[in-house]
């Protein structure tokens, strides 16, 4: 083992703040100021309250520790026998209240500015569910899931982590930059948080309601975040990542998602080869099924059962299908019969009862899962 | 031992104790008092009654989005037949939603209506909805619900665009059959 | 000395001998001790979890634990620490120093006394079982949230709510019991205005209790029956709002943090002016200090739900409401400080544990304001930064005030003193310890790592291994204390009455050990 990827020499190196591992290059102390109007704002009244409590606790701690050297008992110090004085009391509860004062000004002015309610542009629906999110941009007609893209292997340190481990995403939200966006979040399932701290955005995830939030973007970049609330196994693993882009760009990026979904819809009533299928399946799987039944299809029994070699994924197809589209009542099985299209359960089906030596030859094509939608 | 000034005290504060149990309790009914009043979460009133006749506001006009989602193991497809309206204040519209049943039984369903911006709840009444009663579906039988409502002429001028949202939560008691 | 006493008192009797003696005392120093035993066995149950979620987050990528369990060891750390560590260790506390301070015999209602500590066991079995049931224990958090502990939860919440129930009743029939002592059995002569502050901290304490718990009860009992009896309090399909258990939650939780720090104010406030040999400065606005930030705790709860989407109203009146508690609590530092100022000071071990308190909890308080402060609150919520001020209030606050307690009474307690080298080497590794597990915290929280997650990104990697290792220093050091204690009461040197130079106060007028019984006839009080 190379000296400088053993664990005790990486733990000296990092006590002493000189470590040369490469996230170093991304460390921070602190908040970052952002790249919104509000998130500058909320950066430098943080940095203000920062400095105050500084000062404040130079001063306090000063006298307390001017007493603990000065006025001990083995220099010979002799107590003083002063006490109790309203006078004295009276001004250190005045001059806190007037800093509180001076604090809660320009913190009322920027929550004020945060409540602003002008229309936005670009409305975008956030829904949170175990453990992933989903974006509906409503003036436009689309969405899309989006999901955490760290391999699992990275996460079991069966590979080496990648630069934005945990923090990367299969679809990314899109916004443009210099307009306002105005987010409605809300969730399916459990409490959940949308967090981007360059946006300086964070709003609870509610089932049930919808919560708003609004962001105008100043500079094209890439902004990570994470789910913010306790929501469950995963609530470390659903990040989020938001793409800022000039305006025609995203103009563009708009439009081949709208020529994507036509093309989706097209793909639905062709047939397709099993290759393909598997292919298609496999990344389905990964991103949808391995975080309970496990990229080997072996599960985590009891809670999440194996796929590999069970009675579901050998037996009676129809019962397959109908189980990944409805879910399973009372378990953590969820029905993903609206959230995955027709051709991503066709393929992660096939994928299902093909993989790790599942072997049964069934090939399932998009349009039996829309017939058997339509049947139901 | 001063016994009766002992039994007095520990009597105040076993009342208090049940007391502030009770209170617990009663914080419901007031967090829903508060809710009416400030439209705290975006929770919209109940079936709204017209008295008099309603003149609308020509002068401009509200957006209104509807959006949908379904809450966990609800697999009933639910949209709204039209996503955004624009409404003249003090006018009665009416829009629909589709919901259907592509399950092999029959299922009951609760739509949660939520406004936001929450300022404007209290400007936003609904004549008739279907969240007002729950909904049952036979196996692949498919409904159009209405909702009939107005946003009322008082609504402050800085609030132009209303989204209203339904969640549809799955009703546990499956129908005997 | 204590034999002569003893032998004198006629009409009372010794402890009975062997185990029954524990099991049917209503004697208030033997249910004190057996309190504080009981607090640093779930100190020990509830650190080990801390060190499993330390280990798990030495370093990024999952290791040690599922993110399962992972959860599961964050809720039934923060449940154990808070009803089965600090708690009951200040029950104990109050136990043993509320009747010698004031002058009473014991407790007022001393077998409601017996059976308030002993259901405390049976809620704690109850909440730990369900670690081996199948679901697991509890995993959705200390603050368990609708409705991941409702819907969402393990079978096992069922226990968890009765467990929360019985550790209810227990710590209501205490406060009962301590209020009572305190209104009906002072010795003549020692008004409320003369007693120690340790005595008026827990009397306050006592109230807010008897206010807050029984909330605590409503609301897991609406838990209960939103799980089994089909309500829907908090769900939103039956009409309910998962929201509204956050205000209920936090109605109780956040005077629930008071009842954790106050009477750690009332230890601080005896110890300060003992090793400073000079009066408290300000003993009436210290008074009046706690009495308003006990009161201020009932109107600031929603800033623990800044980011949950409340109108601007609400949002501005809670950080007003927030802002506003700084100014008592200055108070009380500005007093501690000033009695320091021009003393004559001597660093024995509590002390040491009394001054690190003012400096930390102050460093907890200030994170405490920036908190406080709505919008920057956006950027904090739900962050490690928030992690950094609690554990700054709870550990150098609470369980340094009781840890200075303990070595500032135990000679009281057994008659014997403690090895004050050992005790030094226990403070200053506790000190550096706990300051290299939590400072950094508040360093990865800026960043946005955010709370309660097994895993992390790379850029928190170090800052998590800085914290990983004070953590392991800080539970280790432990161990060494339990040493320190048994160590004391069996071997240490004896103590004199006074046991410190400069103590003032009716419990060191009386022989060390404490006899069995004491103040059987009240004392005078000038």
């Amino acid at each position: 083992m190379p000296l400088r990827t053993m664990p005790w020499f990486r733990l000296v190196v990092g006590a002493m703040l000189l470590s040369s591992s490469s996230a170093w290059a991304e460390w921070t102390v602190n908040m970052t100021p952002g790249v919104t109007a509000i998130s500058r704002e909320i950066y430098s009244l943080h940095m203000i309250i920062f400095w105050i409590c500084v000062v404040i606790g130079v001063v306090v701690f000063g006298v307390m520790f001017w007493s603990v050297f000065a006025h001990r008992k083995s220099k010979g110090a002799k107590p003083a026998q002063f006490h109790e004085s309203t006078t004295v009391e009276l001004i250190w509860t005045t001059i806190p209240f007037v800093i509180l004062i001076a604090m809660a000004i320009p913190a009322t002015k920027t929550l004020v500015k945060i409540y602003d309610s002008k229309e936005s542009v670009i409305d975008v629906k956030i829904t949170a569910s175990q453990w992933k999110w989903r974006y509906d941009y409503l003036n436009d007609g689309f969405g899309y899931f989006s999901n955490l893209r760290t391999a699992q292997d990275e996460i079991y340190n069966k590979a080496p982590k990648g630069d934005h481990y945990l923090l990367e995403v299969d679809e990314p939200l899109v916004l443009p930059v210099n307009t306002k966006v105005r987010f409605l979040i809300t969730a399916s399932d459990v409490i959940h948080s949308w967090w981007v701290p360059a946006l300086a955005v964070k709003k609870d995830a509610i089932p049930g309601f919808v919560n708003e939030s609004w962001t105008i973007i100043d500079e094209p970049g890439i902004y990570r975040g994470q789910c913010a609330e306790l929501c469950g196994k995963d609530h470390g693993f659903m990040p989020i990542v938001v793409i800022a882009k000039e305006q025609a760009e995203y103009d563009a990026w708009v439009a081949s998602r709208k020529t994507a979904a036509a093309q989706e819809n097209e793909l639905k009533g062709k047939e397709l080869s099993k290759d393909e299928l598997m292919e298609r399946g496999g990344k389905t799987y990964a991103t949808f099924c391995a975080a309970c039944h496990n990229l080997e299809g072996t599960g985590t029994p009891p809670v999440f059962p194996a796929l590999k070699g069970s009675a579901i994924a050998l037996g009676d197809k129809n019962a397959h299908i109908n189980l990944v589209l409805n879910g399973k009542a009372g378990t953590a099985m969820a029905a993903f019969g609206a959230q995955l299209s027709e051709v991503d359960l066709a393929a992660v089906i096939t994928y299902e009862r093909n993989a790790w030596g599942n072997d049964t030859g069934d090939v399932i094509q998009p349009a039996e899962i829309a017939k058997l939608k339509a049947a139901q | 031992m001063p016994n009766r000034t002992n039994n007095k005290v520990i009597l105040r504060l076993i009342v208090a104790v049940f007391g502030m149990f009770g209170f617990g309790f009663a914080l419901v009914p007031l967090y829903n008092v508060l809710c009416d009043v400030t439209g705290l979460n975006g929770k919209t009133a109940g079936q709204y009654e017209v008295t008099g006749t309603l003149e609308a506001d020509q002068s401009r006009f509200i957006t209104v989005q509807f959006t949908t989602s379904n809450n966990a193991e609800m697999p009933w497809e639910f949209h709204p037949k039209e996503a955004m309206i624009k409404v003249r204040p003090g006018e009665i519209n009416e829009v629909f939603f589709v919901a259907k049943n592509p399950t092999e039984h029959r299922m009951k369903a609760q739509a949660v209506p939520s406004l936001s911006p929450s300022a404007a709840v209290e400007f936003f009444n609904k004549t008739e909805c279907f969240c007002f009663t729950q909904q049952a579906l036979e196996p692949g039988e498919s409904i159009d619900m209405p909702l009939r409502f107005f946003v009322a002429r008082d609504i402050p001028e800085k609030i132009s665009k209303l989204t209203l949202s339904y969640t549809l939560f799955s009703l546990p008691e499956v129908a005997a059959n | 000395m204590s034999a002569v006493l003893e032998t004198h008192n006629h009409d009372h009797h010794g402890p009975a001998k062997g185990l029954m003696r524990w099991v049917f005392t209503t004697n208030h120093k033997d249910i004190g001790t057996l309190y504080l035993w009981f607090s640093f066995t779930m100190f020990l149950v509830g650190g080990c979890m801390a060190m499993v979620i330390r280990a798990e987050l030495f370093q990024p990528g999952l290791q040690i634990v599922r993110p399962e369990f992972f959860n599961q060891m964050t809720t039934m750390h923060g449940l154990i620490m808070v009803f089965g560590a600090v708690m009951p260790a200040f029950v104990g506390l109050a136990n043993w120093l509320v009747p010698m301070m004031i002058g009473a015999p014991d407790m007022a209602l001393p077998r409601l006394n017996n059976l308030s500590f002993w259901i405390l066991p049976f809620a704690f079995l109850l909440l730990l079982s369900t670690l081996f049931m199948e679901g697991g224990a509890p995993n959705f958090g200390w603050t368990f949230y609708a409705p991941l502990s409702t819907t969402y939860a393990p079978k096992t919440v069922t226990f968890f709510i009765f467990g929360v129930h019985i550790m209810g009743a227990s710590s209501i029939m205490g406060a009962i019991n301590i209020i009572a002592t305190i209104l009906n059995l002072r010795a003549p002569g020692m008004t409320l205005m003369k007693m120690p502050l340790f005595v008026w901290t827990w009397l306050i304490t006592a109230y807010l209790l008897i206010a807050v718990m029984p909330v605590l009860a409503g609301v897991v009992t609406m838990m209960l029956m939103d799980i089994h009896f089909g309500t829907s309090f908090f769900s939103a399909a039956g009409g309910g709002d998962p929201v509204l258990f956050q205000h209920v939650f936090w109605f109780f939780g956040h005077p629930e943090v008071y009842i954790m720090i106050l009477p750690a104010f009332g230890v601080v406030s005896q110890i300060i002016p003992t090793f400073s040999r000079k009066r408290l400065f300000g003993y009436t606005s210290m008074v009046y200090a706690t009495a308003s930030i006990a009161f201020l705790s009932f109107i600031v709860w929603a800033h623990h739900m800044f980011t949950v989407g409340m109108p601007l109203a609400g949002e501005l009146f809670f950080m007003y409401a927030t802002m506003l508690i700084a100014v008592p609590t200055g108070v009380k530092v500005f007093n501690w400080v000033t009695t320091m100022f021009r003393g004559s000071l001597s660093f024995e071990t509590p002390m040491l544990f009394a001054v690190s308190f003012v400096v930390l909890f102050t460093i907890g308080g200030f994170s405490g304001l920036m908190l406080a402060i709505a919008p920057a609150d956006f950027q904090y919520h739900d962050t490690y930064f928030v992690v950094a001020h609690f554990h700054y209030v709870l550990v150098p606050g609470a369980i340094f005030g009781i840890m200075g307690a303990v070595y500032y009474w135990l000679p009281k307690w057994c008659g014997n003193m403690y090895n004050e080298t050992l005790g030094k080497v226990h403070f200053w590794l506790s000190f550096i310890g706990m300051n290299l597990a939590f400072f950094p915290m508040h360093f990865v929280g800026l960043a946005g790592m955010p709370r309660r997650i097994p895993d992390y990104a790379l850029q928190f990697a170090d800052f998590n291994r800085i914290s990983s290792v004070g953590a392991f220093m800080f539970g280790a050091t432990q161990l060494l204390f339990l040493y320190i204690v048994i160590n004391t009461i069996r071997s240490g040197k004896p103590a004199t009455a006074q046991v410190w130079e400069g103590t003032d106060g009716l419990e060191w007028t009386i022989p060390s050990p404490a006899p069995y019984h004491t103040f059987t006839t009240p004392p005078e009080v000038k």
